[in-house]
């Protein structure tokens, strides 16, 4: 990114220097990487349009034809109408942004807490409580599932908003970033707050968390990704259609309409369409969360 | 003001609860009724090793196994590799770059059950695949990518680099950004093209991130679930299941809660392994190239 700024600084303060010609080479390796650009574009995203140009045919148009139509005839948007019907996409909806949403408070705020002493206090114990948290990266969530079942149905936790929320509402990763956000910050700052009174909640909250803004958005970004995308738990612990999230949703009217791949690519394109517009206006804290997830934890 | 022993303990304690409640309690659980017949209906027996051994004398387990192993051989070095070239074609100074970046990142927030649905799709006997290697005279008739036994878990493995290309391109784009760039001039200056500087200076000071994307690669691969749930639902004639399918299939739909929780051991065991082997490989590897 760097690169880009300093060019166009110097576009803008040295004026009367004249462009550099690009040679004939230049400008066929810069054709070549476009070329090979947008070739990788075509395979990400392909499958995305062929969904899209699917939901989009009417009833009367073949969708099995070979060679394949990839712009449909007639454009309709009577495959959503219909599929409106069966699948009740606004519920599924709100039962995703539900869980997302808390499962993302949850770990924001039960993650700070954790990592708060782990960075900031001495005590007895805590480079093993630190090393048992840290362990728990190492387990995998395939292993536990069959224990946290039947611990959530003890707990009549089964098609609750609190039994999809509670197993994923902290994580190990989660107070390892904020951990290692707290530890950058200088410890004078909650020694003088400390000698004008303040609890150490309050310097939890009033000093430090605004100070780590940026982890607590990488954290947020990751913890949302993983619970909107989530299938595994919900599709474990729900029973009740209608406590269910997009993903589960989606694979219902798959299973329930296995012949009829306009309704399913319609219904498709329905429940990724809130996070790829979701994504489209956060895509900066996206990929900019992930580079500091992946640097720092 | 003197701050309490306890002050500590107490930022600790709710999510310690989270974590002690649905990940070390279940963990023991899970090893205890590893050891027993529980099945949902009655009271779990201690039937010790039994699991185990029925485990390990049924072929099914030891060919779901091999293609889970088959699925890490494959997924971990396309993961590993491919990313790193897309990653510095994304870190050039080009007009446009943010779009591409954002299209390559786009499979990594979407579901995979809809990932699976759309690809379902692009697999079909007519469908768009198909289409274009034939027209590209690559095939020259219909492969059936998931109904045949030799296509199957190679048609679902393909999903699952596809899916993850982005999300790797983005960690490596973050080691990228800290190599210094004057380490490229002095290379330029020596004459070094492209490529060389690809191997000798990138590739080596990227080695952090090489690390962290086998490790995180190879334990996500382990765990391979929705896109066979949803794509081939393990077959056909199992040639697609993986060890976590066959863990679902065997407590959830048979109720072996006891012998599928053996076989989860198994899985921990083998991420465990596969944790340790990766850490110690890619630090040895680490220092050769520091020293």
């Amino acid at each position: 990114m760097k690169p880009v700024q300093t060019v166009s600084k110097q576009k803008t303060t040295m004026p009367i220097k004249p462009r550099k010609k690009l040679s004939g080479t230049e400008i066929m390796k810069k054709i070549a990487v476009y070329a090979v650009l947008l070739f990788i574009a075509f395979i990400t995203i392909g499958p995305f349009l062929w969904l899209l140009s699917t939901s989009l045919k009417s009833g009367s148009e073949n969708i099995f034809q070979y060679p394949p139509v990839f712009i449909p005839e007639n454009p309709t948007l009577s495959n959503y109408v219909a599929v409106m019907e069966f699948f009740p996409f606004w519920k599924y909806l709100f039962n995703s942004v539900v869980v997302s949403v808390l499962t993302v408070l949850l770990n924001i705020l039960f993650c700070s807490l954790a990592a708060y002493p782990l960075a900031r206090m001495q005590f007895k114990g805590k480079n093993i409580v630190f090393i048992l948290i840290i362990s728990t990266m190492m387990i995998p969530f395939q292993l536990l599932m069959i224990p946290i079942y039947i611990l959530a149905l003890n707990l009549g936790l089964q098609n609750t908003y609190a039994g999809l929320v509670l197993p994923h509402a902290t994580t190990a990763f989660g107070i390892f970033l904020m951990r290692q956000a707290f530890i950058t910050i200088p410890f004078e700052l909650d020694e003088s707050a400390r000698m004008d009174g303040a609890s150490s909640f309050r310097i939890w909250w009033q000093i430090l968390m605004p100070l780590v803004k940026p982890a607590t958005v990488t954290l947020a970004i990751f913890t949302f990704m993983m619970a909107w995308g989530d299938f595994l738990w919900p599709l474990i612990i729900l029973n009740d259609t209608s406590m269910y999230t997009l993903p589960l949703g989606v694979n219902a009217l798959a299973g329930s309409f296995t012949s009829n791949w306009r309704y399913i690519a319609a219904g498709s394109v329905l429940s990724v369409l809130p996070i790829i517009i979701f994504f489209i206006f956060a895509q900066r804290y996206f990929i900019e969360g992930a580079m500091k997830g992946a640097v720092k934890g | 003001m003197r701050r309490s022993p306890f002050t500590p303990f107490l930022f600790l304690l709710p999510g310690c609860i989270i974590l002690g409640a649905f990940i070390f309690y279940p963990m023991l659980q899970a090893i205890w009724l590893s050891f027993t017949d529980y099945n949902m209906i009655q009271e779990a027996n201690f039937v010790g090793v039994d699991n185990y051994k029925k485990l390990f004398g049924d072929d099914l387990f030891w060919k779901v196994l091999g293609q889970t192993f088959l699925y890490l051989i494959f997924v971990v070095p396309a993961l590993v590799i491919i990313p790193i070239f897309i990653a510095i074609l994304v870190n050039q100074p080009l007009k446009g770059i943010s779009f591409f970046r954002s299209a390559y990142y786009v499979p990594v927030v979407t579901s995979m059950v809809v990932v699976g649905i759309m690809w379902k799709w692009v697999y079909a006997d007519t469908g768009v695949l198909n289409y274009l290697l034939e027209s590209a005279g690559i095939i020259k008739e219909p492969v059936y990518w998931l109904t045949s036994t030799s296509t199957s878990i190679f048609a679902v493995m393909a999903v699952t680099v596809w899916k993850g290309l982005g999300y790797y391109m983005v960690i490596y784009l973050a080691g990228l950004q800290s190599i210094p760039s004057h380490l490229y001039e002095a290379a330029k200056i020596d004459g070094a093209n492209k490529w060389k500087q690809i191997i000798h200076i990138t590739i080596p000071l990227l080695m952090p991130s090489i690390m962290i994307v086998t490790i995180m690669s190879s334990i996500s691969a382990m765990k391979v679930f929705e896109e066979i749930y949803v794509m081939t639902g393990g077959g056909p004639l199992n040639s697609s299941k993986t060890l976590v399918f066959y863990i679902y299939q065997e407590a959830f739909e048979k109720l072996q809660m006891g012998y599928a929780s053996a076989a989860g051991v198994v899985l921990f065991l083998i991420t465990l392994v596969l944790s340790i082997i990766n850490i110690k490989f890619m630090s040895k590897k680490e220092d050769a190239v520091k020293g």
